[in-house]
């Protein structure tokens, strides 16, 4: 039987299952006060998805109104915080918006679907702005590389994210591969996107104007991810339908496709009023927060939902999370048009209902009302939570063990052996296997793609362009988040600088354990105040991002890990700066302050096995005249290549820039160890010809960053002076062979 | 007084992804792109067609399976037959194949993966409409990017396709696909019907690709359309 609004007048009493849905006592008592009655099944499943962690950031809203507080004034935000992503004027007219998100717990339950459909998720975020989506970045974090568990998820994750996204059309331009046992049990999967548009394009999630029809469109609605409402149906109802249901969507990229060019299509047409993509609570939450951004009210036929299984009840189809759907405010003289251009793409669409002024979102079923709520309280305003955080206890013993007194090689040859072993570790070696599985060329705009510090693709016909890189150290966040947050900052906003653009705005994906875990609260209470506080200094605002909370197995949290996008923007895409080695007789030199800075490194974690003492020392003044110099030395045409220094220090950034040149390179360093394996930050190694070097240390003094040549390129081997010589062939034996030796060649 | 421009049409079927990329490689090349829709019994009377790469119809079924069916098809297999130059590069080759305007098929990699990589091809016919730009036995950098790029004939058809020099092009180290006797790409017998599994088009500009390796495909056939 239906549970209508009367019913559920007329039954106050009844028993209802909101503690299995994940609202506690006082969550469902405040239903009860908003409606003045018991909530109907229908209502209890919209408030349910839409007050939970994930919609609500009920536990995280209070400290994440930093990124507002804190932000710096930036004439390049169009819109910010609050909206599906934030835009960003990138020059000429055009605005670029981008956004990360997580979808870690679907990707450890089902591998392939679930990164697949997180990559459709974010792409529809992007397309739900007006703009064209045109690149995708994959941050991505497993387990240890040879546990058993990594064999499966990571295969899976790698090719739910190359089928999608190869089948939908857009290059893969970049993100990260990471590996630590913390992650075993909780993979991140963390999928950013970036879409293009002109000014005039954005589009806003609201549902103005009484009379204007709501359409959707898309996929019909089938019971994917609705493990929660079989809870409901089995908890109020008597019949077969209590059968579990799929908890993972599955995806479509070719719908996905479609849906695309048929946005496209319609914005151009100029028919679109307000637009929403359906994503994690579908239509509950698409409904509700088209009304509440709107005119305050909506009525919608729930029974005229397209489905696959027409045995869905109301509150399955709210919950649904079916994969490749959009709902759109249409004014009523357009619909005739809106429908034509879907037909033409053969993405079904169906008119349910319409916007009105009554303040209320109102669901009928077979005629019968199952819903009447004022929106605002499902969509805004939900609850939020002052959760208690306490400094970890075991902190003090962590930072105390340095990883300066660990033991490090006597002599050049175990210093060439560990650098061996350091360059092979999954971590640091050459992720072909995965990123070969990716399309980096498709829309014909990609300008730099991995293993290049950023993705870059030209806008428009150029020679404008944007660049973006991700970045996150769970080791360092480990050791201490607050610099966690500003390392992975300071590293994704040096990596746009390296190839010659110009940071000017933040996204972040937040991955924590339990929120209600104390100290898992303070590692993200510091997390955010450290990335908040780094943002202000950097000049670069924060215009939106994502937060995945319950990343435990158990009591044990992951690595607190949050994970920093920076979008760049480069005036001429043809003065980019590439990674490559690639013009013998070119001087190497070394920008930045190097200091003997081990603690969370790569060396400490491969050859010792060692996480401790504190992350390497952040200095944001640096970083940021480091960047000027990078910036006007790519523009000026002085470098021929350029790296960041990061995990792996000098080491990982010399094998690379050698490896993907085909040269060698021959160094004089003071203190081979200290010079290869540091992680002191703000810095990066050029290549520079010699003609070019003195204009290049007159740059460096102008913007008081410490440069030092170190070497110069040539030959086939990696020498360092005095130590120790490998040839480039054995280098790139030992850089290329792990993953294959691992996932199979 | 300059002769007016050859039309080259790009098809773009529901799931095509590199048709605006191979309507820029056409442009760069001096002609103009004429955009072809799969819906249309209509070539606009283009020159030249050349069917790009993606997921037709996501691929589902099979590949190139049920774009062969689609209105545009059926022009184009006459038309194509009659002599009309079309490359079908990636998906669009696979598409030829379905249609039978080339032997053989293409079929999952032998890795079971995706290869994004850009390969060296060797150049071998060079007197097709779309190769006559390129010297036999030179090598080219071109990207490779599909999950289903193995080519595969019966004994008797791979015979009579090398015996008859229809391979224009090789994989010059190992096929990344296991693609039989390294094929990369292949030709009807009258040369104006080419299909290729990397992607030219993704190779005319330094800026965006591993090179310009990939131009001659389409400068080749304006000098074919001059000349003819």
């Amino acid at each position: 039987m239906i549970d209508t609004v009367a019913r559920a007048a007329a039954t106050p009493d009844q028993p209802q299952p909101y503690a299995e849905l994940g609202l506690n006592d006082e969550e469902y008592g405040r239903i009860r006060d908003i409606l003045g009655r018991r909530p109907t099944s229908a209502e209890l499943a919209i408030y349910s998805v839409m007050w939970s962690e994930h919609c609500s950031y009920k536990s995280s809203r209070v400290h994440l109104r930093q990124f507002g507080d804190k932000a710096p004034a930036s004439d390049a935000l169009l819109v910010g915080m609050g909206e599906n992503a934030g835009v960003v004027d990138v020059g000429d007219g055009y605005a670029v918006t981008f956004k990360i998100e997580s979808h870690n717990h679907p990707s450890y339950v089902e591998p392939h679907q679930g990164a697949a459909t997180g990559v459709g998720g974010i792409v529809r975020d992007i397309l739900a702005m007006g703009a064209r989506p045109v690149a995708v970045m994959d941050a991505l974090r497993f387990g240890a590389a040879d546990a058993p568990d990594t064999a499966r998820v990571l295969p899976g994750v790698v090719e739910g994210i190359s089928s999608y996204g190869n089948c939908l059309g857009l290059p893969n331009i970049g993100g990260e591969v990471a590996f630590d046992p913390t992650y075993a049990g909780n993979p991140l999967v963390n999928a950013l996107c970036v879409g293009v548009m002109r000014h005039e394009d954005i589009q806003r999630a609201s549902a103005p104007g009484p009379g204007n029809q709501v359409i959707l469109f898309g996929s019909p609605t089938g019971p994917d991810g609705i493990g929660g409402a079989s809870v409901l149906a089995s908890a109020t109802f008597d019949d077969a339908s209590a059968a579990k249901r799929p908890s993972v969507q599955v995806g479509d990229p070719f719908m996905e496709k479609l849906l695309v060019e048929c946005c496209m299509e319609l914005y151009a047409a100029g028919v679109v009023v307000g637009i929403q993509d359906l994503g994690a609570a579908g239509v509950s939450c698409a409904t509700t927060e088209l009304a509440a951004a709107g005119t305050g009210g909506m009525r919608v036929a729930l029974d005229a939902v397209p489905l696959r299984d027409q045995s869905l009840t109301p509150e399955e189809i709210l919950m649904s999370e079916s994969q490749e759907r959009m709902m759109a405010v249409v004014e009523p003289g357009d619909v005739d048009a809106f429908l034509k251009i879907c037909a033409r793409w053969e993405v079904p669409a169906t008119v349910l209902g319409a916007v009105d002024d009554g303040g209320r979102l109102v669901m009928t079923w077979n005629g019968e009302t199952v819903v009447d709520i004022p929106p605002r309280t499902a969509a805004d305003e939900g609850p939020k939570y002052h959760r208690p955080y306490a400094r970890p206890a075991e902190l003090d013993a962590i930072q105390a063990d340095d990883a300066a007194a660990l033991p490090r090689p006597a002599g050049g040859a175990a210093l060439r052996a560990e650098l061996l072993r350091v360059l092979g570790d999954p971590n640091l070696a050459a992720k072909n296997w995965v990123t070969d599985q990716y399309d980096r060329y498709v829309l014909g705009d990609t300008v730099l793609a991995t293993p290049h510090d950023s993705g870059m693709l030209r806008v428009g016909d150029g020679p404008r362009g944007v660049a973006l890189a991700t970045d996150g150290n769970g080791r360092y966040a480990r050791l201490d988040p607050y610099d966690g947050a500003r390392l992975a900052l300071a590293e994704a906003y040096r990596n746009v600088a390296a190839s010659g653009a110009r940071p000017l705005a933040v996204t972040n994906c937040l991955n924590f354990g339990s929120p209600e875990d104390p100290g898992v609260m303070w590692q993200f209470e510091r997390a955010v105040t450290g990335l908040a506080d780094a943002c202000q200094a950097l000049g670069v605002p924060v215009t939106g991002g994502n937060v995945s909370f319950y990343n435990q197995t158990g009591q044990t949290a992951i690595h607190p890990t949050p994970v920093v996008g920076v979008l760049g923007v480069i005036d001429d895409v043809t003065r980019r700066t590439a990674i490559a080695f690639d013009r013998p007789g070119d001087e190497i030199w070394l920008l930045g302050t190097t200091r003997p800075e081990f603690g969370g490194s790569a060396w400490a974690s491969v050859v010792h096995g060692h996480l401790g003492g504190r992350p390497p020392s952040v200095d944001l003044d640096a970083e940021r005249a480091l960047a000027e110099a990078l910036i006007a030395a790519s523009g000026a045409g002085l470098l021929t290549a350029a790296h960041d220094l990061s995990d792996g220090g000098l080491a990982a950034a010399l094998t690379e820039s050698c490896l993907h040149g085909g040269h060698g390179a021959r160094l004089t360093l003071d203190d081979p160890f200290t010079a290869l394996f540091s992680e002191s930050t703000a810095r990066a190694v050029l290549s520079v010809p010699p003609e070019s070097s003195a204009a290049l240390t007159a740059l460096c003094r102008t913007h008081g960053v410490p440069a030092t040549r170190i070497g110069s390129v040539g030959g086939d081997a990696l020498e360092v002076d005095g130590s120790f010589t490998v040839p480039l062939p054995e280098l790139e034996a030992v850089h290329t062979s792990a993953l294959p030796a691992i996932f199979g060649a | 007084m300059t002769a007016p421009a050859a039309r080259v049409g790009v098809v773009t079927f529901p799931g095509s992804l590199d048709d605006r990329d191979a309507q820029r490689a056409v442009a760069r090349a001096g002609a103009e792109p004429v955009p072809l829709w799969h819906a249309d019994r209509d070539l606009r009377g283009v020159d030249a067609v050349i069917l790009p790469g993606g997921f037709s119809y996501g691929d589902y079924l099979r590949c190139g399976a049920i774009a062969r069916f689609s209105p545009v098809m059926s022009e184009l297999v006459p038309a194509a037959r009659a002599g009309l130059p079309v490359l079908g590069i990636c998906n669009g080759f696979q598409v030829l194949c379905e249609s039978h305007l080339l032997p053989g098929a293409l079929t999952r990699n032998a890795g079971l993966r995706f290869v994004c990589r850009d390969v060296r091809l060797r150049m071998e016919r060079t007197d097709t409409a779309w190769t006559s730009g390129y010297a036999p036995g030179q090598e080219v950098l071109i990207p490779l990017k599909s999950g289903e790029g193995r080519y595969v004939a019966d004994p008797a058809t791979l015979a009579e396709l090398e015996a008859r020099g229809g391979v224009i092009a090789r994989y010059a180290t190992t096929a990344p696909n296991g693609a039989l006797d390294d094929i990369a790409g292949i030709s009807n017998e009258a040369g104006n019907v080419v299909g290729l599994m990397p992607h030219p088009e993704h190779a005319v500009d330094p800026l965006t690709g591993p090179g310009a390796d990939g131009l001659p495909f389409f400068t080749s056939v304006l000098d074919r359309l001059v000349t003819a």
